[in-house]
């Protein structure tokens, strides 16, 4: 007889090898669909149950998912453009007009790039009128909204780092205004100028400086933190939607009174 | 000592333990944190002299505003004497321009304006235009410290020749 696709599959989800990979094994039940998610290091962070709506596509899943999705962007075409990118005085210019006119797709990845940063800061900040505007930060979600706004602080220091990189009149002038308005901070305004460009004037300290902090630095920062921002969006039931409340909340919005009360 | 007292010790002596090893923890990591201070903070610099050769004095013309955009100083060349002036524009870092058709001083990023000796005509600019140190050297050339900020208008303050 002969078998499906399906059976295939479960076939090879009996094996030895899978099995040494995936633990979890065949069978549709509740429990090993459970088990699938909990023993996988990507997925364990999830909830093993989820509410289908949750699954499911939505017209804007409240913009964030598209800022992550330029998130991605940025990564996988940020990484290509450091093969060609020399962070140094002499060459970073040069570098970058190679990237334009020399570089086979040099154009297209750069300015993928470069249009994705400006996506992803206008999504950031789309995302966070939605949220504000539906009240999705409200209880018990009030923690995530204080690490959207760290996460709109990383939108906001990537785009201005990765805007030295030309090292244009256009990028020298912006970084020049930029790290004096840092000056600006009492007492300490003078220090953190001199350290954010390890030097008096943008020279090429600052560009390196920048470069790392760009590539390094705040990438790594915004994942870790895009990392708590979504794993508590599970923790806390998903995006929000009023008729997903539980049904003493909805009444409690309805009327105006406080969301939550002590010990609910 | 009673046993009861002996173990009340014993477990005293375990948060000891504990807190001396937070303790030194803590210590360590702000030994880390200085010295991440101190390593970010660079000792040299291989950034440009302050002090800029601006060439003979006859170069400039009695009554004008000469820029060298790149050491961002203005040599002016006025009744009392010559002097210098930083066109670094005091708000935010722009490079000034001198605008002979209006006879002010103009900054192109957020449109303040000064007077051909340095006084704020019009902000956002919080404060004049520095005047900086001038000297003849050996060679009779015309010598500005960037570094120096000296009083504005004072008798010391231009180079006469």
């Amino acid at each position: 007889m002969a078998k499906t696709i399906d059976q295939h599959f479960d076939n090879l989800r009996g094996t030895r090898v899978w099995r040494s990979i995936f633990r979890s094994g065949t069978g549709g039940s509740t429990l090993k669909r459970a088990l699938a998610i909990q023993q996988n290091v990507f997925l364990h962070l999830f909830s093993t149950k989820v509410r289908t709506r949750m699954m499911s596509f939505s017209a804007t899943w409240y913009l964030g998912t598209l800022t992550l999705g330029t998130f991605f962007i940025l990564v996988a075409t940020g990484i290509p453009l450091m093969f060609y990118y020399h962070p140094s005085v002499p060459q970073a210019y040069a570098d970058t007009k190679d990237l334009q006119f020399v570089v086979s797709s040099g154009l297209f990845l750069r300015n993928l790039h470069r249009w994705s940063a400006h996506a992803m800061v206008f999504l950031v900040f789309a995302h966070m009128f939605k949220v504000f505007y539906r009240g999705a930060y409200r209880a018990p979600r009030e923690f995530n909204w204080v690490i959207g706004v760290i996460l709109l602080l990383m939108t906001l220091l990537l785009s201005y780092t990765g805007y030295l990189l030309p090292w244009d009149q256009l990028a020298y002038w912006a970084i020049t205004v930029g790290s004096n308005i840092a000056s600006a901070v009492p007492v300490m305004g003078k220090k953190i100028h001199f350290l954010l460009l390890g030097g008096n004037a943008v020279n090429a300290n600052a560009l390196l400086r920048f470069y790392v902090l760009h590539c390094m630095i705040l990438p790594l920062a915004a994942m870790f933190f895009v990392a708590i921002h979504f794993w508590r969006i599970r923790k806390d039931g998903g995006l929000y939607s009023h008729d997903s409340e539980p049904a003493t909340l909805r009444g409690r919005t309805d009327t105006g009174a406080p969301l939550r009360k002590e010990g609910q | 000592m009673t046993d009861e007292a002996k173990k009340a010790d014993e477990v005293n002596r375990r948060q000891f333990f504990l807190k001396l090893g937070l303790g030194s923890l803590s210590i360590a990591a702000a030994g880390t944190a200085a010295f991440a201070y101190q390593y970010l903070d660079p000792n040299v610099l291989y950034e440009p002299s302050p002090v800029v050769n601006a060439g003979k004095p006859d170069r400039y013309l009695l009554g004008s505003v000469t820029i060298d955009v790149n050491s961002g100083i203005y040599i002016v060349h006025s009744d009392e004497g010559y002097f210098s002036l930083s066109a670094v524009c005091t708000h935010l870092g722009c490079m000034t321009a001198w605008k002979p058709e209006l006879n002010m001083i103009a900054c192109p990023c957020h449109g303040s304006k000064f007077e051909q000796d340095g006084k704020k005509i019009e902000g956002p600019a919080p404060k004049p235009l520095p005047w900086k140190r001038v000297w003849l050297n050996d060679d009779g050339d015309l010598m500005v410290d960037r570094s120096t900020d000296v009083p504005p208008l004072a008798r010391d303050s231009f180079v006469r020749v």
